[in-house]
């Protein structure tokens, strides 16, 4: 089985977000991986040690960054690495998903995973992207895929535990929300040594697409309302919220 | 070309989801500017299409269009898209819209925008980005747009009606499918249902680990609360997927939301905004649930729930 990852790269949103222009400013935030991603590779590596084959985790390298991910990602399992050089930061989901096929396709994937959204796909996943591209069928919200004779089964989630069961013959693209089992830990001194002994392969990004949206403006949202802050120490905080909580019979 | 606006319409066991009248209802706003029509798209088979306020709805109505398939439904609403040429398609950025969107704009080579909360009349939208911290104002390109919009954007009410949906067949053959539908799965039943209850703590990822769940149950217990949680709590396995609130776990409306290390993503919002007194404590004091709680301390999360645990 040639099982593939398609990762995103993209600015943390457990910081400040500065804005430059019309746009997040690339050059002042820390990239991390998508966490949809980190599930998506979880549930890559489960369907490897059920049905065997290989992972071959894909991303496109906006800041040059992309490597520390690709060595966690083999040592969570992974076997190989691909990274398309882009140094492009505020490439959107249509352009890196035009590059993600393009080194997909030469892969002959079995099975395409990818993470069912990331917090910047302003214009759409890469999943669905990639599914067109490639002409597979897709299919997101997953969170649970099991394989076998040329068949994938998975849940798709629709909300407050209701889903449904699909099968597809394969190959299809699956967006993961959340992988059958919590994703492993994969300790330092593992990925350390990843880092010095795995090869990353590295293609130029090749194909044509834009998300045809021009950015006007962004900025934090205007919001309507604000909570009034409790201020204080810690036991102040708790004390007042106590209080709140009294007044409204509430406790 | 034309300046319609299709809705793709969402349902289930032959109910209509929320989303769906939002959109209908923002889209007559926006075809009357626009001089089109707002056309509802009803993609399934034998179910009660003449709900909406939509000046047209069709009804493409096949038994194998009866429970959600993507590929079925992209298939049929790709080629309608290209028959009918509108200004602007609209879906819902849902569990079903988020996987035809992004794949009918990468289709078709039309702009898609995602997270839309907002649209003009001159079709700039508001996409509500970066996990809420960032609104970012678009303007697609060319003559037809995508617009994936969140869920509670636009007031329901004005999609709500009887417009008579005319039912025609598929317009693309279904026989030979990758896609099956297998069945259908049901909510885990045997545990606490906290759409019932009138208080609840909530727990984020900012709960940090297992080990610590203990002291947020406690804190439930000392204030006659239940304990739910946000997403990335059941998905790492602290709690189990009954307790989690949101856009894919459940919606509630407690008298008292007591949030503890969430930080008020959109999809998690989709399932508590309407809680009658919302406090959330976060280390963030940007995070955006400090826009919909109605008290908030920039706080640690464990420094305040002991204190509180104190007092009670
Ligand atoms: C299709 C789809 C459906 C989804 N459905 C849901 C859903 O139903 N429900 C849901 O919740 N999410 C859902 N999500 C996930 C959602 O996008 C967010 O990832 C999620 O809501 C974030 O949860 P969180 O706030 O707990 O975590 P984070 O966003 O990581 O926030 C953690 C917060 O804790 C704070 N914190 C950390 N340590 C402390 C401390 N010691 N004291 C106080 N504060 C602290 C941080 O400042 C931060 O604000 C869905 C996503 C997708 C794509």
């Amino acid at each position: 089985m040639n099982i593939v990852v398609a990762i995103k790269h993209i600015p943390s949103i457990a910081d400040d977000l500065p804005v430059s222009g019309n746009n997040v400013d690339f050059d002042s935030v820390d990239f991390v991986l998508n966490e949809f991603d980190e599930q998506s590779i979880e549930q890559a590596v489960l369907v490897k040690e059920a049905v065997g084959g290989t992972v071959t985790v894909v991303g496109v390298d906006l800041i040059e960054e992309l490597d520390n991910i690709l060595h966690l990602a083999i040592a969570k399992g992974a076997d190989k690495a691909v990274k398309v050089t882009a140094d492009e930061p505020g490439a959107d989901s249509h352009m890196q998903a035009k590059w993600l096929s393009e080194a997909i396709k030469g892969l002959s994937p079995d099975i395409v995973f990818a993470g069912v959204q990331a917090s910047n796909d302003l214009d759409g996943q890469i999943g669905p992207m990639i599914a067109a591209h490639l002409d597979m069928p897709y299919i997101g919200g997953v969170s649970s895929v099991e394989v076998a004779d040329g068949t994938a089964t998975v849940n798709k989630e629709f909300a407050g535990g209701v889903g449904a069961k699909y099968s597809v013959s394969l190959p299809m693209v699956v967006g993961v929300q959340a992988a059958a089992k919590p994703p492993r830990y994969a300790p330092i001194s593992k990925v350390r040594q990843v880092a010095q002994t795995a090869t990353i392969d590295t293609v130029e990004p090749s194909g044509d697409a834009s998300s045809g949206l021009t950015f006007k403006k962004m900025a934090p949202p205007v919001a309507t309302g604000h909570a009034e802050m409790i201020d204080g120490s810690p036991k102040e905080v708790a004390a007042k919220i106590v209080e709140l909580l009294k007044s409204k019979g509430l406790a | 070309m034309s300046n319609d606006i299709l809705v793709i319409t969402e349902h289930m066991d032959g109910k209509f989801s929320d989303v769906s009248f939002e959109l209908v209802g923002k889209a007559k706003e926006l075809a009357s500017a626009l001089g089109g029509q707002a056309v509802a798209v009803v993609v399934g088979g034998g179910v009660d299409a003449n709900v909406f306020a939509s000046d047209a709805t069709i009804h493409i109505d096949d038994a194998a269009l009866g429970q959600f398939n993507p590929e079925a439904y992209g298939k049929v609403i790709e080629a309608l898209v290209k028959e009918k040429s509108p200004r602007l398609v609209m879906f819902g950025w849902t569990a079903t819209g988020m996987d035809l969107a992004a794949w009918l704009s990468a289709k078709l080579g039309v702009p898609c925008a995602a997270y839309v909360k907002e649209i003009g009349s001159d079709l700039m939208m508001g996409c509500q980005a970066y996990g809420g911290k960032l609104m970012a104002e678009v303007a697609p390109e060319g003559d037809m747009a995508i617009a994936a919009c969140l869920a509670g954007s636009f007031p329901a009410e004005a999609g709500q009606g009887s417009t008579a949906a005319t039912a025609t067949a598929s317009p693309v053959d279904l026989g030979s499918l990758k896609v099956k539908f297998v069945e259908a799965i049901k909510p885990e039943g045997g545990d606490v249902d906290i759409t019932s209850q009138t208080k609840l703590v909530s727990v984020g990822r900012g709960i940090g680990g297992k080990e610590n769940i203990e002291l947020a149950e406690e804190l439930a217990q000392a204030l006659d609360a239940a304990l739910s949680c946000s997403r990335p709590v059941v998905d790492a396995g602290w709690l189990p997927r009954t307790r989690q609130v949101g856009k894919s776990g459940l919606k509630v409306k407690p008298k008292m939301y007591l949030m503890l290390g969430i930080s008020g993503a959109p999809e998690h919002l989709e399932g508590m905004k309407s809680a009658e007194l919302i406090i959330a404590v976060n280390t963030d004091k940007k995070a955006p649930i400090f826009n919909v709680a109605h008290y908030g301390a920039t706080a640690d999360l464990f420094e305040v729930a002991e204190a509180m645990l104190e007092l009670l």
